[in-house]
Formats: structure tokens, sequence, C-alpha cells
């Protein structure tokens, strides 16, 4: 249990690099590279993570109680947005490869005819 | 390079990288032993400092308030790229477009769905430095609930209910406020997003000096930049639609 | 809590096999939606309930939409070619 998070956050880094290698669709590597993106999210937490700490939001408790790392939350926080935009771009580049190419297939892509 | 020939190399290099990262993740602290002190420090200084109750919200728009200016840019930045990339030959108007959904259990759900979700948004950025929420939270749950407009409704009625100027406007104002909030804040006393406004006191709305200006700013540049991504996409279908 | 992270693990790291492995890119999508939903549950358990929420507006919300209109315009297109 105590590298279990860090060894998911590998996981999930490979996985998406092996799906994207892997792709036969260019908008299903578009999913394999948020999936490789969230392997970070996943490295992040669970470096800020403390034992038997709560949420870093004072409202409901007392001041003095533990809690975990703020800071790795908001980089967290806003990569996801970011992470989304990124997909976006991706899935628009796919669109139009296709209206160009007539194909979504990476293999097929490769030849630029001149 | 066949497409096997391909995998079987990617595996061979992604086995070295998983030894790679394998090393040095065993170099971390054990899970659930933080070392450092830069998150102690932030949760015992920040509700006395700031004397906003959600310490992430506080790091997000006060202490590293340029990382988000720059994720904001990012964004804004993003939607410009996404607009040229996708208008490039599409002359059709989609003016005529109607695309009404024809079940009318569907619409009634809608009606009231709509108002639910945009207010739950509103909710979510405005008590974003109280309790867990902000300004992108709220602003994507907010873009979901104008696209709610054309999912139960009709592509009319959101372009209606999200007009493009109006849309284009408020995303340079969420985007454009923080860059003023940092530059007054410059002006005033010498630091680029120090906080300056009166702290308040703390669980209350009234808290945090610039922390709510931020978020507000950020809400709204987050949900316009998300309208736009999705008027950008939905657009691409109802032009097929008028060429048919 | 041990329990809960486990098992939040465990289901991140099969769902995640799943999009990767599957080459349907709509049920992909669908699968997506899901493996969003399981980093929400991962999110909550590490105590972080601003990243979960983010978290959820994304993949469940703004994910799908993109996905599945990026695939309805490819395929109209296909067919008006055809």
């Amino acid at each position: 249990m105590t590298y279990a998070p860090y060894a998911l956050a590998v996981w999930l880094l490979v996985a998406g690099l092996f799906g994207i290698v892997a792709s036969k669709n260019l908008i299903h590597l578009a999913l394999c590279v948020t999936v490789a993106q969230s392997g970070t999210y996943v490295l992040l937490l669970a470096i800020g993570y403390r034992k038997h700490a709560t949420a870093p939001i004072f409202s409901d408790v007392p001041r003095s109680r533990r809690a975990v790392d703020p800071v790795v939350q908001a980089l967290t926080l806003t990569d996801i947005v970011v992470g989304l935009t990124v997909a976006a771009l991706l899935l628009a580049q796919a669109v139009k490869a296709h209206e160009h190419t007539g194909t979504l297939d990476p293999a097929e892509l490769r030849e630029m005819q001149g | 390079m066949t497409r096997s020939a391909r995998i079987i190399l990617c595996a061979a290099g992604l086995a070295g990288l998983v030894a790679l990262l394998a090393w040095g993740v065993a170099g971390l602290e054990p899970f659930g032993h933080y070392p450092g002190p830069y998150g102690t420090v932030l949760n015992s200084v920040e509700p006395h400092e700031r004397h906003a109750a959600n310490v992430v919200s506080a790091v997000v728009f006060d202490y590293r308030g340029v990382d988000t200016l720059g994720e904001e840019l990012i964004l804004f930045g993003a939607v410009m790229g996404l607009a040229f990339l996708l208008r490039e030959n599409r002359e059709e108007n989609t003016r005529g477009v109607r695309d009404r959904v024809p079940s009318e259990a569907l619409r009634a759900v809608g009606l009231v769905a709509v108002p639910v979700v945009v207010l739950l948004a509103l909710d979510l950025v405005a008590h974003g430095y109280l309790t867990p929420g902000g300004g992108f939270q709220g602003g994507v749950a907010a873009a979901a609930g104008l696209l709610l407009v054309y999912l139960a409704g009709d592509w009319r009625a959101m372009r209606h209910a999200g007009p493009l100027p109006v849309v284009d406007a408020a995303e340079a104002a969420g985007a454009s406020g923080f860059l003023i909030v940092g530059f007054a804040t410059l002006i005033a006393s010498g630091a680029f997003l120090e906080n300056l406004l009166p702290l308040g006191t703390f669980g209350k709305l009234t808290s945090g000096g610039t922390i709510p200006v931020a978020n507000w700013c950020a809400g709204l540049e987050v949900s316009a930049a998300f309208v736009l991504i999705f008027l950008e996409f939905l657009e691409e279908i109802m032009a097929e639609r008028e060429a048919k | 809590m041990i329990g809960a992270q486990i098992s939040a693990l465990a289901l991140v790291a099969a769902f995640a096999l799943a999009v990767v492995l599957v080459h349907d890119v709509l049920r992909s999508a669908v699968l997506y939606g899901i493996y969003g939903l399981m980093l929400v549950v991962l999110f909550v358990v590490f105590q972080a309930p601003d990243v979960a929420l983010s978290q959820l507006v994304v993949s469940t919300v703004a994910f799908p939409v993109i996905i599945v209109t990026a695939l309805a315009k490819v395929a109209r297109r296909e067919r008006r070619r055809r």
C-alpha cells in the first residue's frame, strides 16, 4: 500500500503511451493522450496525501486539524481543465485531417501526396 | 513499419521507461507520509492571512495566482486556435437550422433542469473560496447548463441563449479582468496580484480580499471559453445538416 | 479507508486498460466517461474535493460531447462522400 498510488500513476502513463502507439483511430488516440495525462494527476495527489488527514477546507473543521497538501491540488485543478483543452484541439485536428485525407487511421496519414 | 513491428518496438521502449520510473518513484516518501513544509505552512498560515476557508482556492487565486493567469491565457489561446482550425472551410450559414428535439417529455425535463443546473453552477462559483468549488468547476458546469438547452431543446434556442458576440465579449472580459486585478495591485503596491482588498470575516462571502474578484473573473472566462468550444464543435454538425 | 483506497485504485487501473484496448471509438468514449467517474471516486478518497469536482464536470460533460460531435461530423462526411 505504501507505493501503490505511484505504481498506478506509472501504469496510467504507460497504458496511455501504449494506446497512442497502437491506436488505429485519431479520436481514440486523443482519448489515450488524456489517459496518460491523468497519470500525472494521480501522482501529484498521491504526493500530497497525508495519512488520517482531511481535505484542506476549514469551513467546518477546526483549523488545528491536519490537512493534506493544498498546493498539489491547486496544480491538478487547473491541469484538468487544460487537459480538456488539449484534447479539444486534438479532436479538431482529427476532424480536419479526415476532411483533407479521407481517413482517420494514423498509419495511412503518413504519406504526403504532392 | 508495420503495426506489429511498431508495437513490439514500443513495448521494448516502455519496459525501459517503466524501469526508470519505478526507480524514480521508489525514491519518494511512502504514500501517506507527506514530508514537505510547503503544505503544512500554507494550511496553518492561510486562514489567518487571507480569511478564506478553502485553502486550495486561496492557493489557486492568490498564492499561485500567476499560474492561474497563465492557465487562463492558455484556455483563451486554445479557443482561438480551435476557431481558426474549424472555421476554415465552413461557409455554410447555420442560421436556418432548427434541429428541434421531438420528444415533449424531454423538452419538459430540460425546462426544469436548465435553471437548476445554471443556479448550481453559479452557487459553485460564488462559494468557491468557502467550500469545495471555485471558478473552474462552476464555469464548466455553467457551460454544461447552456449545452443542455441544445440537448433538451433546439439549436436555435441555444444560439439565442448564448449569442456569439456576447460569449466572445464575456470570455475577453474574464481574461482581462484577471489581468486588470493584477496590474491594479501592481500599480497600487508594487507587487503583481497582491491581495489588497479588505479581508473580511472568516467563513463569510465577503472574505478573502481579491480572491472573490479573481474567482468570478476565472469563472466567467472558463464558462465562456467552454461555451465557445461546444459551439464550434456543434456548428460543424449543423453545417453538415444544412449542406444535406 | 484502506479498503476504499485499494478498490478505487484497482477500478481506475482496470478502466484505463479498457479505454486503451477497446478500438471502437464510440464504446471507448463511453468507457472514458466511466473512467472519469472512477477517477472522481479516487480523488475524493485522496481528500481532494475540488479536484474531484473539476474532473467530474470535465469528464462526464465536456469530454463526451466533443468526442461524439467529432465522430458525428466524420460519419456524416463519410456518408456524404458515398
